[in-house]
């Protein structure tokens, strides 16, 4: 089982956390002056990264804090988490 | 309402018991779920008696109440039913207009007691965490799973476990328990 670093609780198995979609992804200001696609965009589109990838997650079962993972899609690797609001870290 | 059928049920049936662990369901609380800022924390503690935890998973108990850090700004406070309303009034009146949520849970769980020298392996039967006594000491608390239900458990002893659980689950919980100390002769 894999054990996730929550920033709050520190290192605790994979069972008491969710998954919450790509990290940093910022509601546009003004919606209403969107375009359709623009606002298709914001809504569906996300990267597909291969590599180092921005991740939202939630310790549901814990805490129950969102928080940010910097997480490599090619080998699972967990190389850092961090609090929501906080800035992406460079990756390690 | 502590006399709910679901609390008879479940407070009636005598301890399990098993070779070195026996789990007894617990006596209603007064139970009340704190969120909010450190001003209104302050407020809490003045009104609760308690200091409320800052370090993360971890309980303070004095006298006969409790608060247990589920969250960097949540608390569950446990305190004996008599107290229900003079925590919530005392509490409310302290934090004056700060803002803050206090929501009395106390119908919404059910507390359990699993003790003896193999209440840890039993649990370890649906619970990921290590619960060796240098990774999870005595006065630890931390929402969980246990299996399929999400419970708060807290190490009261190196040997004593207080579980809290959502009504509901309370059944599957205790049945669980149940079957896991099988093993250990019931």
């Amino acid at each position: 089982m894999l054990l996730i670093p929550c920033p709050f609780c520190g290192p605790r198995p994979e069972l008491e956390f969710r998954y919450g979609g790509q990290a940093h992804i910022a509601r546009p200001e003004n919606p209403a002056a969107l375009s359709d696609g623009e606002w298709a965009e914001f809504l569906y589109l996300r990267d597909n990264v291969r590599g180092v990838h921005a991740e939202r997650w939630r310790h549901i079962h814990g805490c129950a804090r969102f928080f940010n993972m910097l997480r490599d899609t090619t080998t699972d690797r967990i190389l850092t988490t961090y609090k929501t609001g906080e800035p992406r870290p460079e990756a390690v | 309402m502590s006399d709910l059928v679901e609390t008879a049920e479940l407070t009636e049936a005598e301890t399990i018991g098993a070779d070195g662990v026996s789990l007894e369901a617990l006596p209603p609380f007064a139970r009340f779920i704190f969120r909010g800022p450190e001003g209104a924390a302050q407020a809490v503690t003045e009104a609760f008696g308690i200091s409320l935890p800052r370090e993360a998973c971890r309980a303070r108990v004095a006298a006969d109440r409790a608060a247990l850090w589920l969250g960097p700004d949540e608390w569950l406070l446990l305190a004996p039913q008599s107290d229900e309303a003079a925590i919530a009034d005392e509490a409310t009146s302290r934090a004056g207009a700060l803002p803050f949520s206090l929501v009395d849970v106390s119908h919404r769980q059910v507390a359990f007691r699993l003790s003896g020298p193999r209440a840890a392996t039993v649990l370890s039967g649906g619970n990921p965490l290590d619960l060796d006594l240098s990774a999870f000491p005595v006065g630890m608390c931390t929402r969980t799973v246990l299996a399929k239900a999400e419970i708060v458990l807290w190490r009261t002893g190196p040997d004593s476990f207080h579980i809290e659980v959502w009504r509901s689950f309370a059944p599957y919980v205790r049945d669980f328990l149940r079957e896991h100390m099988r093993e250990f002769g019931n």
